[in-house]
């Protein structure tokens, strides 16, 4: 058997380092780092920029409504923000996204502990 | 004078290594100092009672032997308290294994605290109960209730350090409560010096986790980088009298300490930060600072506290009935469609081989999985690749195990009567627990603490 052609799963990412240019839209990913939490049904995910120059960026495209849009098909009710300026970051809350939560959940992942890297997938434009 | 607290456990299942370190570490300093485990989950807790309903003896933390016997005799002989949430549905049962442990060690007088106070199950439906804000449901009827806790705040836990104890065993209570407890007993802080008592519980919210706020969970190759994971080390709050804390770690160990670390596990598990809910204060981190004041050390600053709710959390646990998760692979060649073929044949057999109140998902691991809804939205989107390894992953639940059982036998049976090349089916059965979160009246709780008198009988059974 011929052996299987390498998928291009490495290369996904866009390299931290490489200067970003006005106008590109680039994944979250790049700019802020990101953590998940739970309790019950709700997710909270807590992101900062990298850089806290960012923070206004953040705040102007990782809105509630954008947040809320990424999370609707898995049932997301309502999200909140919380902005943390000290932080060069906000608290996201996200209520009714974790189909039943740690104990209800048919998800592999039932905590959503991987859902700060659905979020970090979110494109956004630098400005 | 700095009190040192130390973090020993981040979670039922964390490394048993960890906590060597942290007390090489605090010894070395010579300050005062405890050391925290903290091994009990909001699922933990209902698995411990189900243990203990199969086995009275068991329902404590089972790794607890292997967590504390590398650092019980250090502790014991060097002053640092221990403070543990492992004796989670059975805390007498675990006090057994601490006099055993310390007996072993050479200290069989050990002085050991049990909080008592967290389990409400009884009389729990005479009780005014209010749902938790994020709760939708109602409480489980009597037949289906395992376990009723509250979490209880540092008070008793203070109590128990009052009568000397050296080792506190508790159930449920706020996991940073538990160091919160030997700040105040050191101090003398007041309960109602809310600015203290919420620096107090951030050191111990920062700390909880265990590595998540010194590295671990953080690590993100290229952008997030982590030297040393396999031996990160586990964190040591440094606090002062008046509220200021330092987050470090102990030297050697793999890991790091730096204001991105500490940022992502300050907001951990929170939801508003002006009103952070705890037993023993509400926390106000609107102000907060993080700054970075040494290699491996932050300092966190601005930490404002508010009274104390009049309602605690409790979680009520009970029967779910049945889940079971069965697993087959695709590799190579047209793989996807393999897979996905796989997928289609197994909703057509369900869809006549079970009834319709079978809950169910599928997922082709690979393509899409965590991310998805429910009803498989991203997979039915997703582009993959078309020669690839992939997983079919079926979840079933049903109040009667018989029928979570047919719907894993149907996966297996993919092996002779699926798509080609099938193979590695796992699959698996268990009870479900449910979990749901109600407020209880502080005044209807009434948590003490004692010290663990029945040490006589190891010695008789030793």
């Amino acid at each position: 058997m011929s052996p299987v052609e390498p998928t291009q799963a490495q290369s996904n990412a866009e390299m931290p380092h490489e200067p970003l240019d006005d106008g590109a839209k680039v994944p979250l990913h790049r700019l802020a780092h990101a953590r998940a939490g739970d309790k019950g049904d709700r997710l909270n995910l807590a992101l900062f920029a990298y850089d806290p120059d960012h923070y206004a960026l953040l705040m102007e495209q990782v809105t509630e409504a954008r947040v809320l849009a990424l999370f609707s098909h898995r049932g997301a009710s309502r999200v909140r923000r919380y902005p943390m300026p000290g932080l060069a970051g906000m608290n996201l809350v996200i209520d009714d996204v974790l189909q039943g939560g740690v104990n209800g959940a048919l998800n592999l992942d039932g905590h959503g502990k991987t859902l700060s890297f659905l979020l970090l997938g979110m494109t956004v434009a630098v400005n | 004078m700095t009190f040192l607290l130390g973090s020993g456990a981040g979670f039922s299942g964390d490394r048993t290594d960890a906590a060597i370190p942290v007390v090489a570490e605090l010894i070395r300093r010579g300050q005062p100092s405890a050391l925290v485990f903290e091994t009990l989950g909001e699922r933990t807790l209902a698995a411990a009672h189900r243990a203990m309903r199969d086995a009275p003896e068991a329902g404590y933390e089972p790794l607890l032997a292997e967590l504390l016997a590398p650092v019980l005799g250090d502790c014991l002989s060097h002053g640092i308290t221990i403070l543990g949430n492992f004796g989670a549905a059975n805390p007498d049962g675990a006090c057994q294994v601490v006099a055993e442990l310390a007996g072993r060690a050479g200290f069989p007088q050990v002085r050991i605290g049990r909080v008592h106070g967290d389990d409400i199950r009884t009389g729990l439906a005479s009780l005014d109960l209010q749902r938790w804000e994020a709760e939708n449901r109602d409480l489980p009827d009597e037949q289906a209730l395992i376990s009723a806790n509250v979490y209880l705040g540092a008070v008793p836990l203070t109590e128990a350090l009052a009568l000397g104890a050296e080792v506190v065993v508790t159930g449920r209570v706020a996991d940073p409560a538990l160091f919160l407890a030997p700040l105040v007993h050191h101090f003398g802080w007041s309960w109602d010096d809310w600015d203290l008592l919420a620096a107090g519980m951030m050191a111990g919210h920062l700390a909880e986790c265990g590595a998540q706020v010194s590295g671990g969970y953080f690590a993100d190759p290229g952008f997030k980088d982590v030297p040393n994971l396999a031996t990160v080390g586990y964190p040591i709050i440094e606090v002062e009298e008046d509220g200021s804390l330092v987050v470090t770690k102990p030297p050697g160990t793999g890991g790091c300490v730096t204001e991105r670390t500490v940022k992502e596990q300050l907001l951990y598990e929170v939801h508003d930060p002006a009103n952070y809910l705890t037993p023993d204060v509400v926390v106000d981190l609107t102000s907060v600072e993080v700054r970075q004041i040494g290699p491996d050390r932050v300092a966190v600053s601005g930490i404002r506290g508010k009274p104390a709710p009049q309602r605690l959390k409790t979680t009520v646990c009970y029967e779910g009935g049945w889940q079971g998760e069965a697993e087959i692979s695709y590799a190579g060649p047209n793989a996807l469609a393999r897979a996905q073929l796989a997928a289609q044949v197994l909703r057509e057999r369900l869809g006549f081989r079970a009834p319709p109140e079978l809950r169910t998902r599928l997922d082709i691991v690979g393509l899409a999985s965590v991310f998805d809804s429910d009803a498989g939205d991203l997979q039915r989107t997703s582009v993959g690749t078309g020669n690839g390894d992939y997983r079919l992953r079926l979840a079933a639940e049903h109040a009667e195990r018989r029928w979570v059982e047919r719907a894993t036998q149907e996966l297996l049976a993919l092996y002779c009567a699926g798509p080609a090349g099938g193979g590695g089916v796992r699959r698996h059965y268990q009870r479900r627990v449910c979990t749901a979160s109600y407020l209880v009246k502080r005044s209807d709780v009434e948590a003490f603490a004692t010290l663990f008198e029945e040490r006589s009988k190891y010695h008789v059974a030793s």
